[in-house]
């Protein structure tokens, strides 16, 4: 079982990357789950289409300790098992703890069954506290792909995370498996992504054009390969998941100072 | 050398290079001919084991907690509200409504699921609930740590219930993290009893009406205290918060009089009612006959009035009468015993004199969470340097109130007086140290155990987290913050009581008998194995 956490900045897309990409690995005949660790809930909407009825925390709160697993675990496309962990409302609470307190559950639940191919954690925007880094601690997700896009900000969350990782991996087994390029029509964006992750030692694993084919699939509330899966952007979600299934570069990032950062995008934003 | 310096230097010597640093400036021999400085209210060296509390602690357990017809709920998770629950021994009475709550531990009992989607509506609903089951006069709301990481917004929920049930529902943000002892837990429940509670209800106090602050009514202390105070002809408007009812602390600021028993606890109070009412305060000290005395004379000076004077003098010839023989007594029991005291912000102070009366000498002492004034006196309060701790503690600005500030006597009177009786101020508890003695700032294990085998005292006064290291060292230890299951050790009746205590506890060396295994036998028994066996 390869446990993979999708880290990445707030909007950039990491939740359609990671469905339309698992909807592909699907295909591919893998066994999946994805984890949603976002207390909006909504990492799985594409893949069951619709928002899911039940959050492990929400269950947890109201059943008490008494859950069985499929209430809070549903089936969609290529039967892909989805799971919200769920959380408070803006502003209250405690989110970190709430997803530390899911991922235990599921644990106990017995949800990482053997004949799992991947298990997938989409996790909202940075990491802002222990909770958030639940994913990626010891006996988690060993492998991490940080959803980035050619513009400053992006990059600068990217490599920000990549600090995080490195903090984890040196401790542990948690190694990043390269940066996903979820294109924004930046100028250069290609080759800025691939230095980009040539300098934190990775490698971008794909470049994921633009296309609007995504953003009617979202809108009917599916993956492209289930809205259409003859369009040109479903072989670029295969292309991602084939790269993702035979990847064996994992490394420790070497996170840059801003300065080199900044560097980096003069070379590829205005001079090339 | 003297035990004293010899005891320093062990314990000094002991230590890595940074803690001697830290523990050096803590640890003091007393010398008369210099004025002298001590480290207090400072962080503790982590993992020295300190006996200092928490500032939930200080401000639910030590000042919040005693009020009577107050349900305390503590927001958190349930240890914290059930190891607090009734530790303190503060007692109280239901006045003529019966309403007392002091006995019942009220807690929202956090759970997993009240920390991720925060507690504010299960506090909400636990306010509701105590208030239809029990219907008292006041609520409290005191934060744990994990409220405060969270942030559940307990002053919105306080003030919502408030308007909801129409009685007082004060919240103090007292989480147990803030700080670096029991003492910022103080200063929040001061600010709060100070802006929300006190001249609150106006209503004329009488002749001789008087507050007595910092006297939390342990074992019954402060009804000690009452029952001589009324019979001279005071009139007492409330104890702050001893036995006290939430009503009474709202009339406090009609009074003339505060007396100031725990000085470290409320000073604060007694500081800010006198900006703004104009109440003059006196700190005393009703642990010991002589003591007990001379703070009802100093009283008697402030009022001034020849009957009231005269009756003082009548009432202290009849309780100390009575007592005579007693003392004598224990006196020839104890003589030439010595004791350690080290509790508190205030007590290591006030019953030096009692134990003297005794024939004990106090050889050794400190606090848990004074701060440099309760050791080197108030003159020096503008000299303490604030740091990073001290400012995460709330300060409020307390300005003279237009309508209810009034003077309490002339300008010339109160200088007279300020000089007389020591009006607003207090000298510390080095000035009360013999010449040559040593004093302990935040004691701990180690030093504890050390200042035990070195000075052999036949008394150690403390609390509940080294009690029993002392009695199985052999030496009779007694907790000053709850007197074990006594008391009142207050007043003159008081002074009888602890003196049979203390008595009976030191001729009953039980521990010392007993010796532990292991300084008779070897831990490890073995045998060397032949060469190739």
């Amino acid at each position: 079982m390869r446990q993979v956490a999708i880290y990445g900045k707030g909007g950039i897309g990491k939740s359609t990357t990671t469905q339309n990409l698992t909807a592909a690995l699907g295909e591919m005949g893998k066994e999946i789950m994805i984890v949603g660790c976002d207390p909006k809930a909504d990492s799985t909407r594409l893949i069951l289409g619709g928002l899911a009825q039940q959050t492990v925390l929400n269950t947890l709160r109201e059943e008490g300790e008494d859950i069985e697993l499929d209430e809070i675990m549903k089936t969609g496309f290529a039967n892909i098992r989805c799971v919200e962990s769920g959380g408070p409302e803006p502003g209250v609470g405690c989110a970190g703890r709430g997803i530390i307190t899911s991922i235990n559950m599921l644990e106990q639940l017995g949800a990482y069954t053997d004949n799992l191919d991947y298990v997938f954690y989409d996790v909202l925007g940075d990491v802002v506290c222990g909770g958030f880094a639940m994913p990626i601690r010891e006996g988690k997700a060993e492998e991490i792909y940080i959803v980035a896009s050619g513009e400053m900000m992006a990059m600068y969350a990217a490599n920000n995370i990549s600090k995080g990782i490195q903090k984890f991996a040196t401790t542990g087994k948690t190694r990043l498996g390269g940066i996903i390029c979820n294109s924004r029509n930046v100028d250069n964006e290609f080759e800025m992504i691939e230095a980009f992750a040539k300098e934190l030692g990775s490698q971008m694993i794909h470049f994921v054009p633009r296309d609007n084919v995504v953003q009617h699939a979202e809108i009917n509330k599916k993956t492209v390969i289930d809205y259409d899966p003859t369009v040109k952007q479903a072989d670029e979600y295969r292309t991602l998941a084939k790269a993702i299934d035979n990847n064996d570069m994992f490394v420790i990032p070497k996170p840059m100072t801003q300065e080199r950062l900044e560097e980096i995008l003069m070379d590829y934003g205005i001079m090339g | 050398m003297s035990e004293f310096k010899q005891l320093q230097d062990k314990i000094l010597d002991k230590y890595p290079a940074r803690v001697m640093k830290n523990r050096k400036q803590h640890i003091l021999i007393k010398d008369d001919n210099e004025k002298q400085e001590i480290a207090a209210n400072t962080r503790t060296v982590p993992g020295i084991i300190t006996n200092r509390g928490c500032c939930y602690a200080g401000c639910k357990g030590v000042v919040i907690g005693p009020i009577v017809d107050m349900v305390h709920i503590v927001h958190g998770p349930i240890g914290c509200s059930y190891y607090a629950w009734g530790t303190r021994r503060n007692k109280g009475k239901a006045r003529e409504d019966g309403k007392n709550f002091l006995q019942y531990c009220f807690s929202t009992d956090m759970q997993e699921s009240d920390i991720v989607f925060g507690g504010e509506k299960k506090l909400k609903k636990a306010i509701l609930e105590a208030y239809e089951i029990f219907k008292p006069n006041a609520i409290s709301i005191s934060a744990t740590c994990p409220v405060g990481l969270i942030g559940d917004d307990i002053h919105q929920v306080a003030k919502q219930a408030q308007e909801e049930i129409g009685i007082p529902v004060l919240a103090f943000s007292c989480e147990g993290y803030k700080g670096v002892s029991q003492s910022a837990g103080h200063h929040i429940a001061n600010n709060k009893l100070m802006t929300d509670v006190i001249g609150k209800t106006d209503e004329a106090a009488g002749k001789f009406s008087i507050n007595l602050l910092g006297e939390y009514n342990i074992g019954g202390d402060e009804w000690e205290i009452s029952r001589v105070l009324s019979k001279i002809g005071y009139n007492v408007v409330t104890t702050m918060t001893g036995n006290s009812t939430i009503e009474e602390i709202a009339k406090a600021h009609n009074a003339d009089l505060n007396l100031v028993q725990c000085h470290r606890s409320i000073n604060y109070i007694a500081d800010m009612i006198e900006t703004k009412y104009g109440i003059p305060w006196i700190k005393l000290n009703f642990i010991g006959i002589e003591a007990m005395s001379n703070s009802l004379r100093a009283m008697a000076k402030f009022f001034d009035d020849p009957e009231l004077t005269a009756r003082t003098e009548q009432v202290i010839k009849e309780e100390t009468d009575d007592l005579k023989e007693e003392v004598e007594k224990y006196y020839e029991l104890c003589k030439g015993k010595t004791a350690i005291l080290f509790v508190g912000g205030s007590r290591a102070h006030h019953y030096q004199g009692l134990l003297k009366e005794m024939g004990i000498e106090t050889i050794a002492a400190g606090y848990e969470f004074a701060h440099r004034d309760d050791y080197e006196g108030r003159d020096i309060i503008p000299d303490i340097k604030l740091d990073a701790d001290s400012r995460n503690i709330e300060e409020i600005t307390i300005e003279q109130d237009p309508q209810k500030y009034r003077l309490r006597m002339s300008k010339e009177k109160y200088d007279e007086l300020k000089d007389e009786i020591g009006l607003s101020r207090y000298d510390g508890l080095i000035k009360e140290m013999p010449d040559g003695t040593i004093l302990i700032d935040d004691l701990n294990h180690y030093e504890t155990e050390m200042a035990i085998k070195i000075l052999k005292p036949s008394f150690f006064g403390s609390g509940i987290k080294d009690k029993y290291i002392i009695q199985k060292m052999g030496v009779y230890s007694k907790q000053m913050h709850s007197y074990d299951y006594s008391g009142p050790y207050a007043g003159y009746l008081g002074a009888k009581n602890f003196m049979r205590d203390v008595a009976a506890g030191m001729f009953t060396p039980a521990w010392s008998y007993i010796k532990a295994p292991w300084t008779t036998q070897p831990a490890l028994k073995g045998k060397i194995a032949e060469k190739g066996a």
